[in-house]
């Protein structure tokens, strides 16, 4: 079911305008500090420039923090799933179910047989 | 007059009594009504203490008016009605039911004048919630929800125990400021903080509210948390610990959620770190901070209830919520995505919406006090929402990769319910002054200066700058399916694995022992049957007559030996 619609930004050139848009502002934004007198409230603030170079390395250490974090806590989708309660059949009493090897893992009691 | 008296979660009760007796367009009519005739009605409430009862020596106040509870009462209306009006074309008594108790406990909360009412609410907001997850009707959605009441249920029992001290203390369960400086006050601080998703305590928020269902998340979002911030705004305004338990709220789960699949786990964890901002400012407890608070807590339902509901959308129409399984959904889904980037957009706190006007009170109040490092982490979690509630949400649902899916928007109900939210985000941000008007003080703070502004859209440009930099680098994490560890490892797979090998040990003793024992009834058993048999081979060839014989004349030889006795 592929439309043949030509949608906004299936044109790689009005993403380009986007983007180029979007520089715009952000040098504008930039200029303006020179225009219009912050009256700053802190000495960090009233470094040239702050925001904008606050904002944007925060951002970086942001993610490149969070790239790094993926490597010791990323699991597979189905992680917790194994542990869910639907797969725990030792209150179900059903003891041809679990396996031996089931049965090993749970340190085989046997209190009923 | 009566009806003055009348709690407003009277109304709620009442009409999910109702629910269960009537059906089709009726029962919507009645959904609608209940929060709008109860809103009108609270408008009419002049503040004051309207039932006031004595039980066992203690003075029980249900129903109590002043200005930070109304507040909270007025945006729980908006959000019960805009969540009444998502759900509109369910056809599900569980959830729609639950849905009018859960709205109504919050309701009798916020109006609670002392601990052992609050804490009837307390625990009815976990009791009346757990359905709009258990309604998702799956495994995964049951095992949440299980951990999600328990750790509610917990926290209300902390609250009781914390009430119990507090009386015997004060001789009084009066509700209001409680301080930090008694075993009571640290009692109930915990069990607020565990509601209001403090940092360790804060997953079973992640956990359940991405698997309730696509409405009932809607519900979830604006209520529970809200609460806690409301309980710990009038009972330790001015904590410092508040701060930096705030701050910490802020910014470690933007981490999380930007390696998050889930786009609804993304904004549980955006929700975390907007309550940070709200729990900031009740610590440092100034008016302009107080204020701040307060007002991000009213914005925060409206604009995280839109997003939650785009995202439910979303998930309502195309089945699907991963990140990376969406994508390039603007082209079928346009209505859904303007309303979703007003939302995005308010909770980054652009100018001319509602999440702009809270947040810069907070931060404002931050430096005035003298908290600078807090101010710069609190800098750093706005680009951080900004980077993740801003951007990656809509960015990776809407546009993005095209995913090809075609789903188309969804209900008219739904779409309605989203417009009036970001209608609302958008009246607040051009027209802050009404919701200044409702706050407890009046600190003439204007946040539409040029200072205010300006440093804010730059701060908001240059972390979306960063965005298209690291995408066009390719350094941007992409979305991958997979599990994220929290700290709801230590419980679901610590120590579960870690008590599973102590059992076994346990078992494994015990199945020795047992063995052993066993064995020597066995061999002594086998001796005395082996006597046994050899004494009836005398009596008799055959073997039963034999040892009926033995057998009777052992009955007999007691008779004699007991008739001896008497």
């Amino acid at each position: 079911m592929k439309d043949d619609k030509k949608h906004l930004f299936d044109d790689p050139k009005n993403i380009k305008r986007l983007l180029n848009i979007f520089y715009l502002c952000c040098a504008l934004l930039v200029i303006l500090d020179f225009v219009i007198h912050r009256h700053t409230m802190h000495k960090w603030d009233s470094l040239w420039a702050f925001y904008p170079i606050y904002g944007f390395v925060g951002c970086v250490v942001l993610v490149v923090v969070a790239k790094w974090m993926r490597t010791f806590l990323m699991r597979p989708e189905d992680y917790y799933d194994k542990y869910s309660t639907a797969n725990d059949n030792s209150d179900t009493i059903n003891k041809n179910a679990l396996t031996n090897n089931d049965l090993h893992k749970k340190g085989a009691h046997h209190v009923d047989y | 007059m009566w009806i003055i008296d009348l709690p407003p979660f009277v109304p709620f009760f009442i009409g999910a009594l109702i629910l269960l007796f009537t059906r089709g367009i009726l029962r919507s009519a009645i959904m609608v009504a209940i929060p709008i005739v109860s809103a009108i009605h609270l408008w009419m409430v002049p503040e004051g203490v309207y039932l006031q009862f004595a039980f066992l020596e203690y003075q029980l106040t249900p129903y109590r008016v002043d200005k930070l509870s109304l507040l909270f009462a007025y945006v729980f209306h908006i959000a019960a009605l805009i969540g009444i009006i998502f759900s509109l074309h369910l056809r599900d008594t569980l959830q729609q039911v639950a849905a009018m108790l859960y709205s109504g406990s919050a309701l009798g909360a916020v109006f609670a004048g002392d601990l052992l009412t609050l804490f009837i609410f307390w625990e009815l907001l976990a009791v009346t919630s757990v359905f709009l997850i258990l309604a998702r009707r799956t495994q995964r959605a049951y095992d949440a929800a299980m951990r999600y009441l328990i750790i509610q249920v917990l926290s209300g029992v902390i609250l009781l125990a914390g009430a119990l001290f507090y009386a015997s203390e004060h001789n009084s369960l009066a509700f209001g400021y409680i301080g930090l400086d008694s075993i009571a006050g640290w009692l109930i601080f915990i069990a607020f903080g565990i509601k209001c998703a403090f940092p360790f305590a804060h997953n079973w928020l992640t956990d359940a509210y991405p698997e309730a269902t696509v409405t009932g998340t809607v519900f979830l979002s604006a209520f529970t948390t809200k609460i806690a911030v409301y309980a710990l705004a009038r009972a330790y305004p001015g904590a410092e610990i508040l701060v930096y338990i705030g701050a910490a709220m802020t910014c470690f789960p933007i981490f999380f959620a930007v390696i998050e699949n889930d786009l609804r786990r993304v904004l549980a964890y955006s929700l975390i770190n907007q309550v940070g901002f709200m729990v900031v400012g009740i610590g440092i407890g100034t008016a302009l901070a107080i204020n701040g608070a307060i007002a991000h807590a009213f914005n925060d339902v409206i604009f995280k209830g839109l997003l939650f509901m785009s995202m439910g959308a979303v998930l309502h129409m195309t089945g699907r919520i991963n990140g990376s399984d969406l994508g390039g959904l603007y082209k079928t889904m346009p209505k859904t995505t303007i309303l979703c980037i007003v939302g995005a957009a308010s909770i980054s706190a652009f100018p001319l919406l509602s999440g702009f006007v809270s947040k810069s009170m907070v931060m404002s109040a931050a430096l005035e006090e003298g908290f600078d490092w807090i101010w710069l982490m609190l800098l750093f979690a706005s680009a951080g929402v900004f980077h993740h509630a801003g951007i990656k949400i809509p960015y990776f649902a809407f546009f993005a990769h095209d995913s090809g899916i075609r789903a188309s928007d969804p209900p008219n109900n739904m779409v309605l319910a989203m417009a009036i939210a970001a209608a609302l985000c958008i009246a607040i941000g051009i027209y802050p002054q009404a919701l200044y008007s409702l706050l407890p003080y009046d600190t003439g703070y204007n946040p539409y200066d040029a200072t205010h502004v300006l440093a804010q859209a730059q701060l908001l440009f240059f972390s979306a700058l960063a965005f298209v930099w690291l995408n066009l680098k390719g350094l941007y994490p992409p979305e991958l399916r997979s599990t994220v560890l929290d700290v709801d490892w230590l419980y679901r797979r610590a120590v579960p694995s870690g008590l599973q090998k102590v059992f076994r040990v346990i078992w494994q003793a015990d199945r020795a022992l047992r063995d052993a024992f066993t064995l020597k009834l066995d061999i002594c058993l086998r001796y005395f049957s082996g006597k046994s048999d050899r004494l009836s081979a005398l009596l008799s060839q055959n073997h039963p007559s034999g040892s009926m014989a033995m057998w009777v004349a052992v009955v007999l030889a007691s008779f004699l030996f007991l008739s001896f006795i008497q």
